[in-house]
């Protein structure tokens, strides 16, 4: 079935080569500030469920969906021209930590509905800004590259199979509704591999390509993703997927971050994206970065031509993308540059092949 | 972090069971950590990429692809670098796509199934996100010809860059590199075909790359190393500038262009470019001269016998050589005044070679051995002369110095002694060899009939320790004053200072640690210097000695009664031994050496030889890989011949009793009532303070109290040795004798270690599940175990008694017990069985006196005795 929506992601293509995008912010971090109880999260549908559900922020698509779309409908508010659906977790094996891996897919289908929904009321009453709709994969509880058996470094509590399958079931669920995918907040490479082997697998089942963006996660300030890749290692091993975009987000600030996204900027042929956290957290877990530091330290990103689109992640308020919305506003782009092919190969570290060509 | 890169890629190819032999062992036995160390290594080494492939009938190469990948994704050393997922098997690749986070490359894939098959691999190849090697190989099969070779690449391109939107800068074909000299006419292109492809694609096929596995090359010089590096150096000296990326190629077995001698890199470029017609046979004719290295001279066929006879006897000692030794030294002679002058001069000469090389390092053992076989059989040829001459003029002997030798009595182990007589006699000294288990007596009144200037001691089990202190003491008695020389396995240079030396201080005693060893001690004893030497020596076991006693004092023992408090309690008190299939004793007459032969573990009978190192590394060794490599393959010809000629007859005898703890001893029954007692095995405690939680162990600690079983048993491997032993001294082939030795030593643990095997699986049946490699068992990673008397988890021989009786006998066993209880023959093992699965190996260390007096009165022995059997573990 032909998707509805194609002229969004038309206009999405046009406008990033005029201005950098502008992504939304934390739906955690705001969901979090309504102080939800556990009997909120389990609603009329799941009152009875058997186990706790408090925190499974996915789940309030289905019981408190008008949340939800208010959290959306704050971030477009303030100028943000994409929004990414709230399925973090909503695939089979994390859902699985509260029962509920047989609703993943309602949760996912509608996520992606309701945001389809705000974003298109938006884009009829702003059409010189359409907005479009990210299906979000998050990463998974568990991970394919480390073992959870200290004792046992062979073994994986997860097969590749099985990842795939989860996510494949996630993004039949999602397709429909979304303008492209968002495979983000990635610590291990591997699973993300098995992410773009899903997409591309639903995409040859359907007969469309839907557009991807990848964002890894650089833990700390080694360099590295909790799976042990450097960022240019990291792209080298997902950059068969073609994205449309590649960047980093959650676990640094804007300050932190910075080396690591100038890297990818020169190295990557595609647009960059960046949402980096409102800072590290405090002594509280708190996020404590106002909304105009960050916004400056982001900003001049974009004026050196670091980056395409722009965001936040854990702690990024709607103040916060506001903003950045506004700092951004009237700056050029970056070009993605033009990158000379080469057999490039990676293990935790990038490998090329130079040498001529004969 | 700045990009790797690099001009040309040599990708390691140790991690591939297919590259290396050693690899594909630890694979097999699935010693993961072991096979790791491998891939760390090469990346250590500098493998840019890692290929690894798990192709062989032995293998589940999915299974074991998986979790090789998965371990070292967890060793971010290896990980770091891009992997190469080698299989010909799609679902093998396939496997180890799934376990790779990074972008690795697949070699590999090809059209030989058809252009579908093709692109349906190569669309996963590329939906996992990895490069792909693509073989010259289509439907009709592999490509030899340039043509076609660049034909199929080119096929291969197109549908790839054109139907699938394959990258091109991930596509690496593999042309093909074929064996080149095979003796096939048509081979003799395919390097020269090879280039010509290579050079094809890279003007025509853009960003392509290209790879090859290069040691196919020269596999027709298999066995023949340096030339194979040759092979494998010149071929990349061209391909290289035609295109060729990368190569599969032990990088350690690559030889430097340059340094390839003149004569051998044209021949080899001959070959390699295919420029003239002859060039495989020329190559061969040289090809003998560089097999094994440095060895040119072994090979170089019938020359030596074109040197004079003087260079020729030199030649075939330092080779040892014996095909013509007779008739040389017979030329020798007709040209020598006196036969006398045959032995004095270029005998001598060729053996004060082979030991100059001996003692530089340059050559090992087992070649010094088979030097002096040829030595032996020349004088043996010379003697009737020297006789008669002898007669006829009434002359005396004449030598270097002359050694009595002699295991002493009690002990039958004499293969290091015939070593370092056969060592010495190469050395020109003349040595009297008394044989095994000799009284003091009789080597007394040998050296001194024959005047010796020295006497050399040899023993392997302790009891003989007391036996060379008595001969000590007997020549201080009979006011004796020449030296007194020491060794054998259960020596030491501190027993030798603190038990021996004390009881003789008219003459030099001197510990000599092996047969290498050996020369320069009695070549100094009987030089001017001998004097100062001695001297010397005395201040340093008086050193040893002080350091020794000081050291003693020090370590705190725990009395009997606190260290039987301190008993190691067993922990699965719930595990009940199964029943074994039968009580009482069962005999093995004649038992099959063939089954019993994958048993050997061959690193110990490496060290007898003075080779060091770890089988089968050490065939590969840099220094001595060559003598382990020629021994080995003596060794393996004389195994086949002495299990399939039956030149030894095997016998087993095992044994399960009912038995049940008695403090520290274990207490046997006659049957499964436990009412009458048949016999007892004393056990000694370790007395050494332990820190907290650490037992202090005994054997009977391991039986279950709620009713469990003591196995027993003896193998030998030797009966009917003497007689083949004898026979080749006769023949002079001391290098047969002991290899033959060495062998049945070997073969007699390796049936202790099958014979055990079949105990815990078949007879007692306590052991199931995978069959226990080979490696394993040598580590002793099985569950329970054997210890036998006189070694450290019960040191006191005199239990060796009780077993044998409980056994029956010699009758039983076809093994005798000397007067220290030795066995003989030589090559037999005897001890007892455990099963519990916590049993495990100790040393029982020093015991005090309380202990002693107590294991006495339990065995109804004579303190004095039971001191004398202890005396190396008593600490007082």
């Amino acid at each position: 079935m032909p998707k509805k929506n194609l002229n969004v992601w038309t206009h999405i293509e046009a406008a990033i080569k005029n201005r950098v995008l502008v992504l939304d912010g934390a739906m955690g971090t705001m969901l979090q500030g309504y102080k939800l109880s556990e009997q909120d999260f389990r609603g009329e549908q799941f009152a009875d469920w058997p186990s706790l559900v408090q925190g499974n922020n996915d789940l309030l698509s289905l019981t408190k969906p008008d949340i939800v779309r208010a959290v959306h409908e704050t971030f477009l508010s303030v100028g943000a021209d994409l929004i990414e659906t709230n399925t973090f977790n909503a695939n089979r094996i994390n859902q699985a930590e509260y029962g509920m891996q047989d609703h993943a897919d309602e949760m996912s289908n509608a996520s992606a509905k309701l945001a389809r929904a705000v974003a298109d009321e938006w884009s009829e009453k702003t059409p010189d800004k359409p907005r479009a709709i990210l299906g979000a994969l998050g990463p998974l509880n568990k991970t394919l590259s480390l073992s959870p058996k200290v004792e046992d470094a062979g073994y994986r509590a997860v097969t590749f199979d099985e990842v795939v399958g989860a996510y494949k079931s996630q993004i039949l669920a999602m397709f429909d509704e979304v303008d492209a995918f968002l495979v983000e907040t990635v610590f291990d490479t591997l699973n993300c591999k098995a992410a773009i082997f899903a997409l591309k697998d639903v995409f040859a089942e359907k007969g469309q390509e839907l557009p991807i963006l990848i964002s890894g996660t650089i833990t700390d300030r080694s360099g590295r993703t909790l799976s042990g890749q450097t960022t240019e290692a990291f792209w080298t091993s997902i950059a068969h997927a073609k994205p449309f975009a590649v960047g980093l987000n959650c676990a640094l600030g804007a300050e932190e971050l910075r080396p690591y996204i100038q890297v990818l900027s020169k190295i990557s042929d595609t647009y960059v994206l960046a949402y980096p956290n409102a800072g590290l957290p405090n002594a509280f877990g708190e996020y404590d970065q106002t909304p105009e530091e960050m916004a400056a330290l982001v900003a001049s990103w974009a004026e050196e031509k670091m980056v395409n689109i722009l965001g936040g992640c854990c702690g990024s308020t709607p103040e916060h993308i506001g903003a950045i919305a506004r700092n951004i506003e009237g700056i050029n782009p970056r070009t993605p540059p033009k990158i000379a092919p080469a057999l490039r190969l990676s293990g935790l570290e990038p490998f090329m092949l130079a040498g001529s060509l004969t | 972090m700045s990009t790797q890169s690099a001009n040309f890629i040599n990708i390691g190819e140790r991690t591939n069971v297919a590259g290396s032999a050693k690899f594909k062992r630890l694979i097999v036995e699935r010693e993961f950590e072991q096979a790791l160390a491998i891939a760390l290594q090469q990346v250590e080494n500098g493998a840019q990429i890692i290929d690894i492939n798990m192709d062989d009938g032995l293998i589940d190469g999915v299974e074991v692809m998986t979790t090789y990948l998965n371990l070292i994704a967890s060793e971010p050393d290896i990980s770091r670098v891009p992997i190469m997922i080698d299989s010909s098997k799609w679902e093998v690749i396939e496997a180890g796509l799934k376990c790779v986070q990074g972008k690795a490359v697949v070699n590999s894939i090809s059209m030989k199934e058809g252009e579908a098959e093709f692109l349906k691999h190569a669309r996963k190849v590329r939906q996992y996100g990895a490069a792909a090697v693509i073989m010259a190989f289509d439907e009709q099969g592999q490509a030899e010809t340039a043509e076609h070779k660049f034909e199929i690449c080119k096929r291969a391109y197109d549908l790839l860059t054109q139907k699938i939107d394959f990258p091109p800068e991930d596509i690496i074909f593999d042309p093909n590199i074929f064996a080149v000299a095979t003796g096939i006419e048509e081979h003799n292109n395919y390097a020269v075909a090879f280039f010509d492809a290579c050079k094809r694609i890279k003007a025509e096929l853009p960003h392509a790359r290209i790879s090859g596995g290069l040691s196919n090359v020269s596999f027709a010089f298999r066995g023949n190393n340096m030339l194979r590096e040759a092979m494998h150096s010149v071929f990349l000296y061209h391909a290289i500038p035609a295109g060729l990326d990368m190569a599969i190629v032990n990088a350690g077995q690559l030889a430097i262009y340059d340094d390839i001698p003149d004569d051998l890199r044209e021949r080899v470029e001959d070959v390699i470019l295919n420029r003239r017609p002859d060039a495989t046979d020329r190559l061969l004719d040289i090809a003998d001269n560089y097999r094994g290295g440095k060895s040119k001279a072994k090979v170089e066929d019938e020359k030596w016998r074109e040197g004079t006879v003087g260079e020729r006897l030199s030649h075939a000692l330092v080779r040892g050589i014996s095909k013509y030794i007779v008739e040389d030294t017979e030329e020798a002679r007709l040209e020598a005044k006196r036969p006398l002058h045959v032995i004095e001069g270029p005998l001598m000469d060729g053996m004060g070679v082979v030991g100059d090389l001996f003692g530089a390092g340059k050559m090992f053992l087992p070649q010094v051995v088979k030097s002096a076989r040829v030595m032996k059989q020349a004088v043996a040829h010379l003697m009737p002369y020297m006789d008669a001459e002898k007669e006829a003029l009434g002359l005396v002997d004449q030598s270097n110095g002359r050694i009595v030798m002699a295991t002493v009595k009690g002990d039958v182990h004499d293969i290091g002694k015939n070593i370092v007589g056969v060592v010495l006699q190469c050395n020109g000294y003349e040595v009297i060899d008394l044989g095994v288990l000799v009284p003091c007596e009789k080597i007394l009144e040998a050296a001194r009939e024959h005047k010796a200037d020295m006497i050399g001691l040899s023993g392997l089990i302790t009891p003989s320790l007391d036996e060379m202190v008595y001969v000590a003491s007997e020549m201080q008695r009979l006011k004796m004053d020449i030296p007194l020389l020491i060794g054998g396995a259960t020596t030491s240079k501190i027993h030798t200072a603190v038990k021996i030396e004390p009881a003789y201080d008219a003459g030099t005693i001197v510990y000599v640690a092996d047969a290498s060893r050996a020369v320069g001690v009695v070549g100094t004893l009987l030089g001017d210097g001998a004097k100062t030497y001695g001297q010397d020596i005395r201040v340093e076991y008086k050193k040893a000695r002080e350091t020794h006693l000081r050291g003693q004092t020090k370590k705190k023992r725990a009395n009997i009664a606190k260290a039987r408090a301190n008993k190691y309690q067993l922990k699965d008190t719930k595990y009940v031994p199964p029943t074994p299939i039968f009580l009482g004793v069962k005999t093995f007459v004649d038992y099959d050496l063939a089954k019993v032969r994958d048993y050997i573990d061959w690193t110990p009978f490496f060290a007898t030889w003075e080779l060091k190192g770890r089988y089968p590394a050490i065939l590969e060794n840099n220094v001595y890989g060559e003598a382990a490599r020629d021994l080995f393959k003596d060794a393996q010809a004389m195994l086949d011949k002495i299990i399939a000629g039956k030149w030894v007859t095997a016998q087993a005898t095992i044994g399960f009793w009912p038995a049940s703890p008695d403090g520290d001893d274990m207490k046997l029954y006659t049957d499964e009532t436990r009412q009458t007692p048949l016999a007892t095995f004393h056990t000694l405690r370790q007395q050494i303070e332990k820190s907290e939680g650490k037992p202090n162990y005994a054997l009977s600690d391991f039986l279950n109290p709620e009713g469990d079983y003591v196995g027993g048993f003896c193998v030998t491997a030797g009966l009917g040795e003497q007689g083949r032993i004898e026979a080749y001294k006769q023949d002079k082939d001391d290098y047969s004798a002991i290899l033959f030795q060495s062998l049945t030593d070997r073969l007699a643990e390796a049936m202790a270690e099958h014979m055990h095997e079949r105990v815990r699986r078949e007879f007692w049946g306590y052991e199931s599940g995978a069959h226990t490699s080979s490696e394993d068992l040598i580590a002793e990673k099985y569950v329970g175990i054997r210890p036998a008397p006189g070694y450290p988890a019960q040191p006191d021989h005199t239990e060796k008694t009780t077993l044998f009786e409980l056994l029956g006998g010699e009758d039983a066993t076809g093994v005798q017990l000397t007067e220290s209880l030795a066995m003989t023959p030589a090559s037999s093992v005897s001890g007892l069985y455990l099963s519990h699965p916590e049993s495990l190996y100790f040393g029982v260390g020093k015991i005090e006196k309380d202990q002693v007096e107590d294991y006495a009165k339990r065995k109804g022995m004579p303190m004095r005795e039971a001191e004398r059997w202890l005396a190396p573990i008593l600490n007082y």
